[in-house]
């Protein structure tokens, strides 16, 4: 009997878990909801092109022609950087193949002793050393590893990421290692972008009332008062944001960390990850080296291995390695699982959004950042407190 | 035919007996990409001390090399910047170069000191830079290690 070889091509993006969702066979990757991401785009687009329809041919020939090319290659750096952004990995860890889990399984249980029954093991903490300061390394329930320092699981993507910042649903996507330098760049040059073209609707208002009176001015470039509603808005969160950032990148800190107090200086604590010099920390950040992708996502999938990357696991391949991940490890695992836990964690006041969210004129906008949906820190926290 | 697919039937059974011995990240200087030079005692029958911290530090220095932030990074950074990183869809990007470096490195070293005593050595990359993993097979003909190797690079 001969084997039946599958003719179509499975790549790896098709069979990863997590909450993402793929484009372009694998290439673009972004968070399920996009509702919000569309919106940016179409407030970008729309007003930029008001601006080049009303604004750019009185300003080309009354003041100078520059101002309409320095304007559209402003927008296509700022689509640039959001499309990189909101299309690209950020970081994602991928989960720990079985065998991977099964390892770190035993070491925490030869680490933790007997646990008498009816009592809860203590909690999976690693301690590390990092530039004279314990930093402690948390266990991720989801992806059964764990999480490298800066890492944090993303609730709403169901990763964990590398380095993460926060999820941004205005790019529909996480924010983490692989992504910030281009989140960075787009809210640089977008606040840019916003006070570039509100300057020239003043101006061109301002010039053309001289000439025709202010209303009719109006009644010509109906666009002027659209585009200066939305940069207003956008000015207050946008620019709040870009100082916000500028504030954390020169202490190499990430919203994450910023929002959790991590190295607030509590108990003499100070962030090891910083060079203590501001232009040291802004050079890593924004001029590091480009991290790839550990996700593989457009690598074929070996056909006939039974699916080795998703969770059910491989019958065949494992008998003399028991399948402890899923059955003996400890059964408390299940209450701690990120998903019960999530609606009692009040760290933050971040709260996952409605995808149709509209732009609030709050002057500094915090980034809606989802809070490390992790139970042993609730607990420890609660005890501490 | 019926014997390559018998040798690969072979193979997959000698890989469910084997034990796989997780090399973890060192992260003492950071969250750059280092890995522990700590001996497993799982492997000293299997490999001279010696011979393990060798491979393991010139992994690490890879890393270094391909995170080194410098005179080169930043050029390179500023110049893909200017470009809104578009150069990046033509260009390779110097982490990528030594990545490629690396897997060259992980297949000679698996085929002249690791096969040979049984063992195999997965290229980080493939565990999301979390681990090098050392599986320990029961010995095997060194036909199966390059078919096993041919199997992979497919």
């Amino acid at each position: 009997m001969s084997a039946v070889m599958i003719t179509r091509k499975v790549r790896k993006w098709e069979k990863l878990p997590g909450k993402n969702t793929f484009c372009c066979d694998g290439r673009v990757m972004m968070a399920r909801q996009k509702g919000v991401f569309y919106l940016t785009l179409f407030l970008i687009i729309g007003t930029c092109s008001l601006f080049f329809a009303f604004e750019c041919p009185y300003l080309a020939v009354n003041l100078s022609p520059a101002i309409p090319v320095f304007a559209a290659l402003l927008f296509l750096f700022v689509m640039a950087m959001l499309l990189r952004t909101s299309f690209s990995d950020p970081g994602v860890l991928p989960r720990a193949l079985p065998e991977e889990a099964t390892f770190i399984e035993m070491e925490i249980e030869a680490a933790n002793g007997n646990v008498p029954a009816g009592q809860r093991p203590p909690p999976r903490i690693r301690n590390v050393q990092i530039n004279n300061q314990i930093v402690k390394l948390k266990y991720c329930y989801t992806c059964k590893i764990f999480r490298p320092p800066r890492a944090s699981h993303c609730s709403i993507c169901d990763n964990c990421v590398d380095r993460f910042d926060h999820h941004c649903p205005w790019v529909g996507n996480c924010v983490g290692k692989r992504n910030y330098r281009y989140f960075y760049l787009f809210t640089l040059s977008l606040s840019l972008l916003t006070i570039y073209i509100f300057t020239f609707d003043i101006v061109h208002v301002v010039m053309r009332s001289v000439d025709s009176g202010f209303l009719n001015t109006l009644k010509e470039t109906p666009g002027t008062v659209l585009e200066v509603l939305v940069c207003f808005f956008t000015l207050w969160s946008v620019v709040g944001l870009t100082g916000f950032h500028t504030y954390l990148i020169s202490l190499n800190q990430t919203t994450n960390e910023d929002i959790k107090g991590s190295w607030s200086g509590k108990n003499r604590v100070q962030n090891p990850y910083s060079h203590k010099n501001i232009i040291k920390n802004c050079c890593e950040v924004l001029c590091g080296p480009a991290y790839p992708s550990v996700l593989d996502r457009r690598g074929l999938m070996q056909e006939d291995s039974p699916a080795s990357e998703t969770s059910p696991p491989s019958s065949s391949s494992m008998n003399s390695v028991p399948q402890t991940t899923k059955t003996t490890a400890p059964l408390i695992p299940n209450e701690h699982t990120p998903d019960d836990v999530k609606p009692s964690i009040a760290d933050s006041a971040e709260k996952t959004p409605s995808p149709k969210e509209e732009e609030s004129p709050a002057p500094k906008l915090p980034p809606l950042a989802s809070p490390e949906t992790d139970a042993e820190t609730s607990i420890i926290k609660d005890k501490a407190h | 035919g019926a014997e390559t697919f018998h040798n690969l039937q072979e193979l997959r059974h000698s890989a469910s007996l084997a034990n796989k011995v997780f090399i973890q990240r060192d992260y003492s200087e950071g969250t750059t990409c280092k890995f522990q030079t700590k001996f497993p005692s799982e492997l000293e029958s299997r490999i001279e001390r010696t011979l393990f911290e060798d491979t393991v530090k010139t992994l690490n220095n890879y890393y270094a090399e391909a995170e080194k932030i410098g005179g080169q990074s930043y050029l390179e950074g500023c110049l893909a910047c200017a470009t809104a990183y578009l150069i990046f869809l033509c260009m390779e990007t110097r982490y990528e170069k030594v990545l490629k470096k690396i897997a060259k490195y992980i297949q000679e070293q698996n085929e002249k000191i690791y096969a040979p005593r049984g063992l195999l050595i997965t290229d980080p990359i493939e565990r999301g830079m979390r681990v090098v993993s050392f599986e320990c097979h029961a010995a095997i003909s060194p036909i199966h290690w390059s078919q096993k190797y041919k199997f992979k690079d497919v």
